[in-house]
């Protein structure tokens, strides 16, 4: 039996108090007033200086993904697109005098310039937007940004324990002869989808019925054309968003994964002591049948919880996108807890080829992940439909490069270099490593898929950011390693854990 | 140099893989060992030296790679940029994403090629080759495996035939 260590207890609540001050300062400092906005942006124009006329740029792009301005802005999307086509525009005599070089600059110039004065102008009339408005605008953006850090924190933590269960309900469907050892861990790690979800639920219904907060542009949206908010885009996507429906089905999807983890795990404690194979038969079915249903609900939550937040925009491989982050996430921080575990001795009976397995999967999910990535990506990056670009503009030409460019290294880069070599995966410090710079690469593609629909360009990665983080890491830890303790750490009576056990790469 | 070796057939890849641990741990050299498919682990139960094919595909990969940006760069940059959708064409990077596909299945298309070819010149396999197989039956059903004896010809066969051969013959080489 697993003792939950003192010391590890303390880290868990420390964690947490930190990271609720952090988020408490995050909801003390937000601006309350256009005023208070004004003075914000100026600072932050002093700041970066010559990055304040980019950050303009990035608005207009994020307001149409998060269409809070509600009217339609041709204007806008062909603005994307020509942003995105910049250097097309260098025409042809010039190439005849000019090498690489000089292509460049002249590529970037044309960007700048346009970024500077097109940008500027469509800011004036193209809306037709006084700096009240805008700066009203703007206090919106600064209010959403502390509920948008615990949004990600909350939602990451939640569906890295769901993924861990459903890598688990694989091993189970799959009769996989490698893992039994370590389902004791997947099983803690999955018993945050209880708390975890209770707490997005509740977030979820502050932010519609509650009115919290204004990160779901959409439910601020009309259909009436008459209407001052009324937004295009929902007259044929209303009968799918509306609150009602949206909570509806975000409370289905939770009672989902909640009651079949509730059934697996009592089947999974009832073998301990059974006599004959049923519960560990009745496993087999359920999680065949997890697997199947979690998908369908994972396909809508991400539109549900994620994709709505840019509501014009859409992509069909979006929820495999989240899917596969998330997965790998998942199976990282598995990796994390079984080699916590075995460092302090709980898991004799796991060894290197175990851990090398692990990272197997993290080696392969980052590449999948990758893949997704990138399908989604190239076709509408080489569409260039201005309604599908307005996702990619700000993340890829707006504010958000750094971390968007970033997250892409950390997430495909990193890892396909740093695990390809099999006795790299076989270290367990050298796994944490990679899937520290792993977690990290998926925690930002998170923030990169939330934050510029809800915070817009003037994005920053402070104090609220890092101590949601903090808040929401403290509480997984102190819920996973609780739910360790209750179980001895090797299940019994699962017919290959003798297979399991001697495994050997 | 030993002068003579013997060839131990077994019909079951499980018996031969504790028979390779057993020789092995008596201290007896083994020749080579032919089968007819790949045995898992055999490798490391005889005490071979890691392959050093993962090092070349590796090497073959970042070929295809760095030629497939030279390529592209050549074909759709330097010599001839053409307009497709509307897509920069005038510097790799801008056009990047658009290449990736190609990048990637020219890596795979060196590393896969380079590697079969790098195999066989490994195994010393080429075109009109004589096969060295000692016995036809390798290549359907039964593995053999072959151990040098050095004046202790009975010692060896009868450990050889505890281990499970189900036949036994001693061969004089060259």
């Amino acid at each position: 039996m697993y003792t939950f260590s003192s010391k590890l207890k303390t880290l868990a609540l420390a964690f947490m108090i930190i990271g609720a001050l952090g988020i408490g300062y995050g909801f003390l400092t937000t601006p309350k007033t256009t005023e208070e906005v004004k003075e914000m942006l100026h600072k932050d124009d002093d700041h970066e200086g010559g990055h304040a006329e980019a950050h303009d740029n990035g608005v207009g792009g994020t307001s149409v993904g998060g269409g809070l301005m509600a009217v339609a802005h041709p204007q806008d999307a062909h603005d994307v697109v020509e942003q995105l086509e910049a250097p097309q525009d260098t025409s042809h005599t010039e190439e005849t005098h000019s090498k690489e070089g000089t292509h460049e600059e002249e590529g970037h110039t044309k960007e700048d310039a346009h970024a500077s004065t097109g940008h500027g102008e469509e800011h004036g009339d193209g809306h037709g937007m006084s700096e009240e408005a805008h700066l009203e605008h703007e206090l919106t953006f600064a209010k959403n940004r502390p509920w948008t850090a615990i949004y990600v924190a909350m939602l990451f933590f939640l569906l890295v324990s769901v993924c861990a269960f459903v890598y688990y309900c694989i091993q189970r469907a799959a009769t996989a002869g490698w893992s039994p050892v370590l389902f004791r861990v997947m099983e803690g790690v999955s018993a945050y989808i209880v708390p975890g979800s209770i707490i997005v639920l509740a977030f979820l219904i502050w932010s519609s019925v509650g009115h919290g907060n204004h990160m779901f542009a959409w439910m601020y949206t009309s259909i009436d054309p008459t209407a001052a908010n009324y937004d295009y885009a929902m007259e044929t996507k209303d009968w799918w968003l509306n609150i009602p429906g949206w909570l509806v089905r975000s409370v289905i999807y939770v009672l989902i994964w909640i009651g079949f983890r509730h059934f697996i795990i009592k089947n999974s404690r009832a073998q301990d002591t059974a006599s004959d194979l049923k519960p560990y038969k009745r496993n087999f079915t359920l999680s065949v049948v997890f697997i199947v249903v979690f998908l369908v609900t994972e396909l809508f939550m991400a539109f549900d919880w994620l994709m709505s937040i840019d509501h014009h925009w859409f992509s069909q491989l979006y929820p495999f996108y989240v899917f596969a982050s998330m997965f790998v996430s998942g199976i990282t921080v598995i990796a994390f807890v079984t080699i916590y575990l075995r460092s302090k001795g709980f898991l004799p009976f796991v060894n290197d080829s175990h851990i090398h397995d692990l990272a197997k999967y993290m080696f392969a999910f980052s590449i999948f992940w990758t893949y997704l990535f990138f399908a989604q990506f190239m076709l509408q990056w080489y569409a260039n439909i201005p309604e599908e670009t307005t996702y990619f503009y700000p993340r890829l030409v707006g504010t958000y490069q750094p971390l968007f460019i970033g997250m892409l290294i950390m997430n495909f880069a990193f890892p396909i270099l740093i695990l390809m070599n099999s006795d790299y995966k076989r270290i367990p410090w050298f796994v944490v490593l990679a899937g520290l710079i792993i977690l990290t690469g998926h925690y930002l593609d998170l923030f990169v898929m939330v934050a510029p629909g809800t915070v817009g360009s003037n994005w920053h990665f402070g104090v609220p950011e890092f101590g949601a983080l903090f808040f929401f890491l403290g509480l997984f830890i102190y819920v996973v390693f609780t739910a360790l303790t209750k179980v001895p750490l090797q299940a019994k009576g699962n017919p290959l854990m003798k297979e399991s056990e001697i495994f050997h790469y | 140099m030993s002068s003579k070796v013997i060839h131990a057939i077994y019909d079951d890849d499980d018996v031969l893989m504790n028979a390779v641990k057993e020789v092995r741990a008596a201290h007896h050299h083994i020749e080579e060992v032919y089968t007819p498919f790949p045995v898992h682990g055999l490798d490391k139960a005889m005490g071979l030296e890691p392959t050093r094919m993962g090092i070349t595909a590796f090497m073959f990969g970042l070929t295809g790679l760095g030629f497939a940006v030279w390529f592209l760069n050549y074909i759709m940059i330097d010599n001839w940029p053409q307009n497709i959708g509307g897509k920069p064409s005038f510097t790799f990077y801008h056009n990047m994403p658009a290449f990736v596909p190609i990048l990637f299945e020219m890596t795979v298309f060196f590393a896969a090629h380079l590697m079969v070819i790098t195999f066989y010149l490994r195994s010393k396999i080429w075109p009109f080759r004589k096969a060295e197989n000692p016995d036809p039956r390798t290549t359907d059903d039964k593995f053999l495996m072959e151990v040098a004896v050095d004046g202790n010809e009975d010692e060896v066969a009868s450990l050889l035939k505890r281990t499970g051969a189900i036949e036994i013959n001693v061969k004089e080489t060259h």
